[in-house]
């Protein structure tokens, strides 16, 4: 006796190649929504502050009248900052995901540790903001420096990038760690050798991520107390600065309509630095891709 | 460790073996815990140099704990605990003072399913001299070759020493891992069921391999193929739930095994 029975196969595939095609359609339009959203908000902000970038918008410093006003000190501040955030934030967080990955023994502190990190990853920025104006802006006495900014920033960041390099490195196959380990190579020479060229393209995809975060976030720097109007360029890390959603938040909530171009403008020159971070990453992750 | 010495070593001990035959390793007592699980039960096991050593036995009896005791490997589980002692050429190798980089620079290994790194040929058998502090092109590239030549597979890849170890077949790879043991030029070479992943032809290729190579090195290889043992090996021990049962010559525990259980065993009756 047949179990399947040819007929009611043919009669049920119809429907099911029905079922296929609605499921089919909704993620389409899923995806298809997404993508809306982001060209109308392309769309919008190009159209809207295209006509007001211009090397004089880039060279100029902030001003009062919208004509004149240039970006010219948060583009740098911005640069400024990410030359703190990036070094400090990757060996931080790389570091303590090496450490919790390769070193630290699995024992309950090490466990309570690393779902804590997890957690931090949720915590508010804001939160992250108080945290720095308390430790580095007072009691550190760094006041609203690039160096008082950017460590708030990294500390902002940190858990995303050690959670992201402890995914990374933990998917690196155990034979590789076996097979350098089994021929008298030490933890450490296991670990720049093998672990890390292999995990360096998952490290690198999350912390390019939470760079891009530190680039846009604005909540935290005000809290810091960092100003806006700023007629000068940083000499060093010691000095204040400010940066471009810092700009772009002062000059959107500007009352004169001209502003709103500005603020557009300003936008438009954000999305070109994170796009232009993205592609470095992709470069680099390329280079590294290898199979195994 | 240069390069030299080892060469030297390599050297004195072909010397010995045709004075006497010496042991590499003399296990006493040792037992291994994985947690609550005792996985190896009071061994004693005497292993000369010169000689393929085979372990046989049902699945989960411990033949890889063991030989991962050799290397200290099985320390990588963090359950794990030992006691007793297991002398490599004279010296305990639970010792304090004994660096386990040492032991594993002496004692090569061979897992069970090929582990290339993601790297070129050339970069995975020149990986453990570069660790070990070669840097020279020149030498390098010499003891690429004698090595790739020592695991017969050379004349396969000599023209794609620049290429990615995957792209070439599992028991193609299984040799560059065999290669890559040999080109830190070891004592004794550890094998965890080399060929259990293998083709029969790459398996047959890796058996004379062996029969090559225990001209210059001790070879202890796990092997759950008991013709394979019975083939290649000249001594064999026989585990069962963790202890050894029976270590006698090959041929010995081939024909005439002196335990119950052995019999059982190679004859088929169970396992
Ligand atoms: N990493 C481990 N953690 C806990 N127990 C293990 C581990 N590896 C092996 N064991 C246990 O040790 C015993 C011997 O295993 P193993 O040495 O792998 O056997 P074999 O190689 O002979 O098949 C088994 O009972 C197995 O469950
Ligand atoms: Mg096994």
């Amino acid at each position: 006796m047949r179990y399947i029975e040819q007929q009611q196969v043919v009669k049920r595939m119809n429907g099911r190649k029905i079922i296929n095609s609605i499921f089919k359609g909704i993620f389409m339009l899923a995806t298809l929504l997404a993508l809306l959203a982001l060209v109308i908000l392309l769309y919008r902000i190009i159209t809207q502050g295209a006509g007001h970038l211009s090397l004089d918008f880039l060279t100029n410093f902030a001003s009062r009248f919208p004509e004149q006003a240039g970006i010219k000190a948060a583009l740098v501040g911005s640069l400024w900052l990410m030359a703190v955030v990036a070094p400090t934030a990757l060996i931080l967080g790389v570091g303590s995901a090496i450490y919790l990955e390769e070193y630290a023994k699995r024992n309950r502190v090490t466990d309570f540790i690393r779902v804590n990190i997890s957690n931090l990853a949720g915590v508010p920025s804001v939160v992250f903001g108080l945290l720095g104006l308390t430790i580095f802006v007072r009691a550190l006495a760094l006041g609203t420096s690039v160096l008082a900014a950017g460590f708030t920033m990294s500390l902002l960041i940190l858990p995303v990038i050690i959670v992201a390099s402890q995914e990374a490195i933990r998917s690196v196959p155990g034979e590789l760690r076996d097979a350098s380990l089994g021929m008298g190579a030490t933890k450490w020479q296991t670990i720049v050798k093998i672990i890390l060229p292999a995990a360096i393209p998952g490290i690198l995809t999350g912390s390019i991520l939470a760079l891009s975060r530190a680039i846009g976030e604005t909540a935290p720097l005000i809290v810091v107390g960092i100003p806006v109007i700023i007629q000068f360029l940083p000499s060093g890390v010691m000095d204040t600065f400010t940066a471009l959603p810092m700009q772009i938040y002062d000059w959107s909530s500007r009352p004169q309509q001209e502003f709103q171009v500005v603020a557009a403008a300003g936008i438009i020159v954000l999305m070109a630095f994170l796009l232009f971070m993205n592609s470095i990453a992709v470069i680099i992750r390329n280079k590294f891709n290898k199979r195994y | 460790m240069t390069m030299n010495s080892t060469a030297i070593a390599t050297d004195a001990v072909i010397e010995q073996d045709i004075v006497s035959s010496n042991s590499v390793y003399k296990t006493n007592q040792l037992n291994l815990w994985y947690g609550a699980n005792h996985a190896l039960k009071n061994i004693d096991l005497d292993i000369k140099e010169n000689e393929v050593t085979a372990i046989i036995g049902p699945s989960g009896c411990g033949k890889s704990t063991y030989i991962k005791t050799l290397n200290r490997m099985v320390e990588l589980v963090p359950s794990v605990k030992t006691s007793g002692e297991i002398l490599y050429r004279g010296r305990n190798i639970f010792d304090k003072s004994y660096g386990v980089e040492e032991l594993r620079t002496r004692v090569g290994m061979v897992f069970q399913k090929p582990n290339p790194f993601p790297k070129s040929i050339y970069d995975n058998v020149a990986y453990g001299p570069r660790i070990h502090g070669i840097k020279n092109k020149k030498i390098l590239d010499e003891i690429v070759e004698k090595s790739l030549r020592g695991a017969a597979i050379w004349d396969e890849v000599k023209d794609r020493l620049t290429e990615n170890a995957y792209s070439i077949s599992g028991g193609q790879q299984q040799r560059i891992c065999i290669a890559r043991a040999l080109a830190i030029e070891p004592d004794v070479i550890l094998m965890d069921e080399p060929t259990s992943a293998l083709d029969p032809i790459s398996t047959l290729k890796i058996e004379e391999l062996v029969q090559e190579l225990k001209k210059d090195y001790s070879i202890i290889i796990v092997t759950h193929n008991m013709q394979q043992a019975a083939r290649i090996s000249d001594k064999t021990a026989f585990f069962l739930n963790g202890e050894v049962v029976e270590y006698d010559t090959t041929d010995t525990i081939f024909s005439n095994p002196s335990d119950k259980r052995t019999e059982d065993y190679i004859s088929g009756r169970f396992g």
